[in-house]
């Protein structure tokens, strides 16, 4: 059965009340979701708590385990993991950002591993990390258009002249008697 | 030599290559032997599996699972399988995460096989590769008993496991470990501690135990860094509490620590790990049903939720946001190969082309896990 | 045919358009090109257990030095593009094996925006090998069949049309 251990859920907490105390006005929110709950901070300050959070012995998060984009329709939110080996606890961070022009700075000078997993986010959704290294496309070619994740993207009909559509051969008997 | 004029080389290791690691391609900054830099390029098997998701509901995603990460399918499964459970609340039955556990260490010693055949392969010995492939044809009939597939077994369904071990499943399966274990000693004769195999293999691509947290390595490669870091150990999750086993760590004996030997033999002992769980869970398995009853259109509560399992490559987390409807809104998964290709690009300064081969087969990238 | 095996002890009497192709069927030389998990496949069907050495199939790193592309995986658009270099780079005559469902008609990725829904929008394919991997087994009968498909093939006639299946 997919159980963290017992009182994952209780540091969780306590690791945002602690966040939320030393920037007291940059954590906009501390959701109380039964599952995994998670800190919403202002998009201009997650550098400062994510290098707090790392830097702090108390809780000492050595590794960014997931960093992803999820769209809803009014808004494109990023969702950082954050994991420590040393006391084995977690917290999740977000930043919900404006669909027109999302961007927020990069954390590849906290944790190397983000260098990847933001290229993938702005190949997919198109949000900015400012001052990234290397923001280019990874998983799409270059030239492909529009940002696939989104919930609004229309599949082009063809690329460098294939067609991205394939008609079914099986012939439809109902279809036939109009 | 100082007339010699010598200039950088750009080559292609095009997404075509010999390498049995899938489509990758690096771009190869070379002086002569020698890299500057390899810059991987990757996207070549990128199925949209994630964007799937939404279209084809909970249940229907099973079977694309498989093909994350088509090498250890099992893995997947169980990933999926427990996401949607925490989303919905869903308790597995005693004897379906004991079927769950069997399945996915099957798959595991399967999965390490192929790994250890194709490294072999790619450093150019082929003896090994076909040794390995006779031993995961064995696995490929036991479980194509199991679940009727060798390959995307899509075996596990939201709530437990598709099928019960068939009657006579378990002597077989017990047989054949009687017959694995002495052969796994045969691998070391045979590969292991040869000369030429320890020669190219040891201090290339060294990382340390700072670096392999900091860019997020998972699995074989972060323990043979000297992290001693299982999720099945360290977050447990399924039967694992009931059993005991061992968690392999590099050690740096033949060469350095971290280097691509103790990559390959974190793997090696790993297989003989897996070999124990299994007999100890063949002969633990309780009785009951392997199913719990979950609904066919199957609607969450929304919520989100996070889960870590620990695959062949490594700690795959499953990432699903529910919106309350039978299609999930988001789902990511972050898996071990897309973390370590992210280190390549640093390792590769100063390594020979052939080095780079190596490295990746230790490595071992897989490109779907990568592009999904 | 009065002059087919009238000296069968000594002498050996056939078309020639089936000595040649008789010779060319037992020396197929495949290109690794597996893409996807039907690459794994290709592997097993290249092992010890379904051996395809045994018809004179030997697996090749490079397009120029074979003239059997199996094509066994799922392409996606990022990949066609190399794809039909490739197949471009493969000296006539050439054929190529479509394997699995996702090359054959995109398979259970038909959905994705990022898949070409079937390798025969880019090349021409002789035989296409259904399954999701197709096992083993089903990828040797494939090769057989396209053995089929060699002897049916004339090299004597000059007129357009028969030959090679190159283009």
């Amino acid at each position: 059965m997919a159980r963290w251990p017992p009182d994952a859920r209780v540091d969780a907490l306590s690791i945002y009340a602690k966040a939320a105390d030393r920037f007291a006005g940059k954590v906009l929110e501390v959701s109380d979701a039964k599952l995994d709950p998670w800190m919403v901070v202002e998009p201009a300050a997650i550098v400062e708590v994510c290098g707090f959070l790392k830097d702090d012995p108390a809780t000492a998060m050595d590794c960014l385990s997931n960093q992803s984009g999820v769209d809803y329709r009014d808004r494109i939110e990023v969702v950082y993991h954050l994991f420590s080996y040393r006391h084995r606890h977690s917290a999740i961070l977000k930043v919900k950002l404006p669909r027109d022009n999302p961007s927020v700075p990069t954390l590849e000078e906290l944790w190397k591993s983000a260098n990847w997993m933001e290229r993938e986010i702005f190949d997919l959704l198109g949000v900015n990390f400012e001052h990234h290294s290397d923001l280019r496309r990874l998983l799409m070619p270059e030239d492909w258009p529009g940002y696939p994740l989104r919930k609004d993207f229309v599949e082009p009909l063809e690329y460098h002249g294939i067609s991205t559509t394939r008609e079914s051969p099986i012939i439809r008997l109902d279809a036939k008697k109009k | 030599m100082s007339t010699l004029k010598t200039e950088e080389m750009t080559l292609n290791m095009g997404p075509q290559h010999p390498s049995t690691h899938g489509v990758l391609r690096f771009v190869i900054k070379a002086d002569g032997e020698v890299m500057r830099e390899a810059i991987p390029d990757v996207g070549y098997l990128h199925r949209s599996i994630e964007k799937i998701a939404e279209k084809v509901g909970y249940h229907g995603f099973m079977p694309y699972t498989d093909r994350v990460d088509y090498v250890c399918a099992m893995f997947t499964n169980q990933g999926w399988g427990m996401a949607s459970e925490k989303l919905g609340g869903i308790e597995v039955p005693r004897r379906g995460e004991y079927c769950r556990v069997i399945a996915a260490e099957f798959n595991r010693i399967a999965s390490h096989l192929l790994s250890v055949g194709t490294m072999a392969m790619d450093i150019g010995a082929n003896t090994p590769f076909t040794h390995a492939i006779r031993e995961r044809e064995m696995i490929n009939d036991l479980i194509e008993e199991l679940c009727g597939a060798r390959l995307t077994f899509n075996y596990m369904r939201i709530g437990g496991v598709g099928w019960d071990l068939p009657p006579g499943w378990r002597e077989k399966a017990l047989a054949y470990l009687d017959h694995l274990d002495p052969i796994l000693d045969e691998y070391n004769s045979l590969i292991s501690f040869n000369k030429i195999y320890i020669e190219r293999l040891i201090h290339v691509g060294v990382i340390s135990a700072e670096d392999a947290i900091n860019y997020n390595l998972v699995g074989p490669n972060l323990r043979a860094s000297g992290v001693k870091w299982d999720i099945r150990r360290d977050i447990p999750y399924s039967v694992y509490p009931e059993l005991d086993f061992e968690v392999p760590v590099g050690s740096g004996e033949f060469g350095t620590l971290g280097d691509s030997m103790d990559r390959y033999m974190v793997r090696i002992r790993e297989m003989k790990e897996s070999v124990k769980i299994l007999c100890q869970a063949l002969k633990q398995i309780p009785d009951g049903a392997v199913l719990a009853k979950v609904p066919r259109n199957f609607r969450p509560p929304a919520g989100e939720c996070q889960v870590r399992v620990e695959s062949a490559r490594g700690d795959m987390g499953w990432y699903a946001v529910s919106d309350g409807t039978g299609y999930p809104w988001r789902v990511h998964v972050r898996t071990g190969s897309f973390a370590a290709m992210g280190i390549v690009q640093k390792l590769s300064r100063g390594l020979m082309i052939a080095d780079l081969v190596a490295l990746i087969a230790s490595l071992d990238v897989i490109a779907p896990e990568i592009d999904r | 045919m009065p002059l087919l095996n009238t000296l069968p002890d000594y002498v050996l009497t056939t078309k020639t358009d089936e000595l040649i192709n008789w010779m060319r069927k037992s020396s197929i030389w495949y290109m690794l090109f597996g893409l996807a998990c039907c690459a794994i496949e290709l592997m097993h069907t290249g092992g010890p257990r379904a051996d395809l050495d045994r018809f004179g199939a030997a697996p090749r790193a490079s397009a120029r030095q074979s003239d059997l592309m199996i094509v066994a995986g799922t392409l996606t658009l990022k990949m066609a593009l190399r794809t039909r270099l490739l197949f471009d780079q493969m000296p006539d005559p050439k054929y190529a094996i479509s394997m699995g469902s996702c090359a054959s008609c995109g398979g259970l990725f038909q959905l994705a925006y990022s898949v070409c829904d079937g390798v025969d929008k880019i090349l021409p394919v002789d035989v296409y090998v259904p399954g999701c991997p197709p096992r083993p087994e089903a990828l040797t009968e494939g090769l057989l069949k396209l053995q089929e498909k060699m002897m049916t093939e004339r090299w004597l006639s000059k007129e357009p049309g028969n030959g090679s299946v190159a283009a």
